[in-house]
């Protein structure tokens, strides 16, 4: 019997995103191009909702900044390593990052706001007003 | 030396010995261990838990430690754009029996947990005086 998992649901809505969009998110031409941190990006009504890992990253080295449609995520990750008399494994890594979320719509940079805790970045973007659809009424 | 760009980390995921029967993925957190005169300490990156959803016991001589992620946040969001996937964190080591296994300390921020692992008294290097 197949499981379901809600995450899976993510990947197989992201494969078609990507064929139908080719993806208007993340366009390059901004001064952030890195890949770290991950960012998924989720809709709650009129908000994007990004959720970025950034785990062992001090609140306080996370620089975000907003201007027009984009997101400039930056900072660095550093390790104070102990004096120790032998290293037996490291897999954790460190240093600077810089990286760009473009959205495609038109945001109200003033109204974003970022959480962080336990590692996680969330980043919520709401939608500017003017860029909201209007109902119009037929006389 | 210029700064280094951080890189992504690939997740991995646990390899399961039995067949699981919760539908939820784990996956091996980002691990450094290393070892001083008093103690090993092992830093673990699990983003997305908290202390209240941590797990760590010793048992025969293998630490296992275990963080869960909270999918209650994921609630009402739709994702639209995503690079990497969400699961619980589940790792183990076997421990050497020099381990004090009453004294293990751990703390956890930031999403890095910390534990803390004092080598038992005998296990320290003794300096011996020449007379």
């Amino acid at each position: 019997m197949p499981r379901y998992h809600p995450i899976d649901a993510l990947f197989d809505l992201q494969r078609a995103l990507e064929a139908s969009l080719e993806s208007d998110w993340l366009r390059s031409g901004t001064a952030g191009t890195g890949s770290f941190p991950p960012i998924n990006v989720f809709q709650q009504g009129d908000t994007l909702v990004a959720i970025l890992e950034v785990p062992g990253v001090n609140k306080e080295d996370l620089d975000i900044q907003a201007k027009d449609n984009a997101i400039r995520i930056s900072g660095k990750k550093e390790i104070a390593y102990p004096q120790s008399l032998s290293v037996h494994r490291r897999e954790r890594l460190t240093g600077m990052f810089d990286r760009t979320l473009t959205v495609p719509m038109q945001i109200d940079t003033d109204a974003i706001k970022a959480e962080y805790q336990d590692g996680i970045l969330t980043l919520f973007i709401p939608r500017a007003e003017s860029d909201k659809p209007r109902s119009i009424k037929i006389n | 030396m210029s700064p280094q760009e951080l890189q992504v980390q690939q997740k991995r995921e646990v390899e399961k010995k039995q067949e699981p029967t919760a539908p939820a993925r784990a996956f091996l957190p980002a691990t450094d261990i290393f070892e001083t005169e008093a103690a090993l300490t092992i830093v673990m990156e699990m983003p997305g838990t908290d202390k209240g959803n941590l797990d760590v016991s010793v048992e025969d001589g293998v630490l296992y430690v275990e963080g869960r992620v909270n999918f209650d946040n994921y609630d009402g969001l739709q994702p639209v754009y995503t690079e990497y996937n969400i699961g619980h964190y589940r790792r183990s080591f076997q421990l050497s029996n020099k381990i004090d296994q009453s004294k293990i300390s751990a703390e956890m921020k930031d999403g890095v947990l910390t534990l803390v692992l004092p080598k038992a008294a005998e296990a320290k290097p003794r300096r011996i005086a020449v007379s």
